[in-house]
């Protein structure tokens, strides 16, 4: 069994706009939230998190924002989220971030999931042309509409033609929550291989909440769950 | 096949479609519109009919002319959607048609707010529409039961011809978990000679009906129901314990409550208090015998919901008010804490 590859940001090229999409409930946010985390610790520099989901009413990045500011990264977030309003507005400051004063930044969306919440995205793509980006494609073998990889190219393409963006790179974001095991992420390898294949889209890692995991095929993000806990235990 | 991760909304969907519903009538609202999203996604590949009325009180009458063609049908919405439905239901009931209605609760009175609660206790298990009538009310706690349940409502409900209510909240519907779908399965061929499905002209037509001109037949047939529902209690009720066998203090309460409640216990129990969590799964029929059974060896009792205490009142009557019942809750959509609830039961009365 060969040895696991960390995932190298520094290295990595990502671009300083980092589009995350996927599929509803793949796990964008805490990937989002996790990837700007490690951006401001490993380059230092300015990070602003953008919370563009205006999909999913309750476990949102919005829950992060202490965590995420206690550690520099700047967070835009829609107005009234996480409280009772349906469809929370997109502030005018989510434009900032693409200014040219901002060139020596990151800036990280995390984007409503299926082509619904890049809907969103899509308002801001000729601004995302002008400065070169990343978008991510997060994706979950475990997820129910979406257990192969013909299936899940359907919802990138989607996303893609909604946002009238493409998606640069894939993550593999496999996980069974806590009934994750060692091999699970793994086990996926197959999965993602073939995603790759259909979308001619680099792996850019898989990401794992577990630290104690078979090597899978490609470099490994870890994560720290950000889900907020509601009944503790 | 192995688990998934789903929401608790998908696990209703999903679930709904392996016990064989292939009608879904739906109008969206905060926090279930998933289940339209996915009924919407899967149905017709199953061959089956997601439909979004044009509102709510259409979708329950829907489901009503479905039910009564002898398929399984179901409707969901969240707290004032349900409210509109609540005529609907109440046909239903009269008609005797089984069918799933799944409220998946958020904060009230009117249109409230989008965040879990579990303030439709009331109405769901005492006032869910007008007339003498019950529906079963069955509340899951985990994602998995969701799932399961569901699929146990829609058995309920065919065989007692009568519907059948899935009592979740925001918190059980958008929360992920994993599930195992595999023992959720369609029945083999439910009969139903009274369905008004089409005789061909080989038997006496079929009416379902809740219209009686004469007040005695209307009268006759509220009695067999009210017989019906006898079989339900005497049959069908479902509760869980939890460390309840030497429990000095037990706490009652139902799903997603019972998930924060269980671990509070937990907590109290490291700390060397006696305490237990004792669970209704079914809300009508209410467990009272179970839970009265308690009151020989507990001295006190805690309800913990997420309202202003709208179980309280069965709890006493299980008990026979034989000890002191104490409320720890929240309302409005606001979720409890194990620490909140942990308090109650280290702080005696508040």
């Amino acid at each position: 069994m060969g040895m696991i590859r960390t995932f190298n940001l520094k290295e990595s090229g990502l671009r300083r706009l980092i589009a995350v999409t996927g599929h509803f409930g793949s796990g964008k946010t805490n990937v989002a939230v996790n990837l700007a985390l490690r951006l401001r610790e490993e380059t230092g520099k300015p990070v602003t998190l953008i919370d563009l989901d205006i999909v999913n009413p309750y476990f949102r990045a919005a829950d992060s924002t202490a965590e995420l500011e206690s550690a520099g990264v700047k967070c835009i977030l829609p107005e009234f989220a996480n409280t009772n309003v349906d469809i929370p507005s997109l502030p005018p400051e989510i434009r900032s971030v693409f200014d040219g004063s901002a060139a020596d930044s990151y800036a990280v969306f995390d984007v409503g999931g299926d082509d619904t919440g890049a809907a969103a995205l899509g308002g801001y793509r000729h601004m995302f042309a002008r400065g070169g980006y990343d978008m991510l494609f997060v994706c979950s073998m475990f997820r129910p509409l979406t257990p192969t990889a013909a299936e899940t190219f359907e919802y990138m393409r989607e996303i893609e033609q909604r946002s009238g963006m493409k998606c640069t790179a894939l993550v593999n974001n496999s996980s069974i929550g806590i009934s994750t095991e060692r091999s699970t992420l793994a086990s996926t390898d197959g999965y993602i291989g073939e995603l790759s294949k259909l979308s001619g889209l680099p792996v850019l890692f898989a990401s794992s909440m577990l630290r104690d995991i078979d090597p899978p095929a490609h470099p490994v993000f870890f994560m720290d769950n950000i889900t907020k806990n509601i009944y503790g235990g | 096949m192995a688990k998934v991760l789903m929401k608790g909304n998908e696990a209703v969907a999903e679930a709904a479609i392996r016990s064989g519903c292939r009608h879904y009538f739906g109008y969206p609202i905060t926090p279930q519109t998933e289940i339209a999203e996915y009924m919407a996604k899967r149905m017709p590949k199953v061959g089956g009919l997601c439909l979004q009325a044009e509102s709510e009180i259409s979708a329950i009458n829907m489901v009503m002319g479905a039910a009564s063609a002898g398929v399984r049908a179901m409707t969901s919405s969240s707290s004032p959607g349900i409210s509109l439905k609540c005529e609907g239901i109440s046909y239903i009931a009269g008609c005797d048609l089984p069918c799933l209605i799944l409220n998946v609760q958020r904060g009230g009175p009117g249109l409230g707010g989008i965040q879990p609660a579990q303030s439709d206790y009331w109405q769901a298990t005492k006032a869910m529409g007008h007339g003498d009538l019950h529906l079963i009310v069955l509340a899951p706690s985990s994602v998995q039961e969701m799932a399961s349940l569901a699929n146990k409502a829609f058995d309920l409900a065919d065989k007692y011809r009568m519907p059948a209510m899935l009592l979740a909240d925001g918190a059980l519907g958008q929360m992920m978990e994993p599930v195992d779908l595999d023992g959720i399965k369609a029945p083999e061929a439910v009969c139903k000679p009274w369905a008004t499905c089409g005789h061909d002209g080989k038997r006496k037509k079929n009416i379902t009906n809740s219209l009686y001109i004469n007040p005695d037949d209307l009268e006759k047939t509220v009695i067999e129901r009210f017989a019906r529902y006898e079989t339900v209690k005497a049959n069908e009720i479902m509760y869980e314990e939890y460390l309840t066998e030497d429990a000095d203090i037990v706490v009652v309460a139902y799903g997603i409550t019972a998930r924060i409640c269980r671990s509070a216990v937990a907590m109290a129990r490291a700390q060397g208090v006696k305490v237990g969590l004792f669970r209704p799964i079914t809300l009508w029929p209410y467990p009272y015998e179970a839970l009265g059974r308690l009151a020989d060896t507990a001295s006190r009792f805690i309800v913990s919901e997420l309202n202003m205490g709208q179980m309280i009142d069965d709890v006493k009557i299980a008990i026979n008010c034989r000890r002191p019942v104490d409320f720890c809750g929240r309302t409005g959509g606001v979720l409890l804490t194990p620490e909140e609830i942990l308090n109650a039961i280290l702080g005696g009365k508040k």
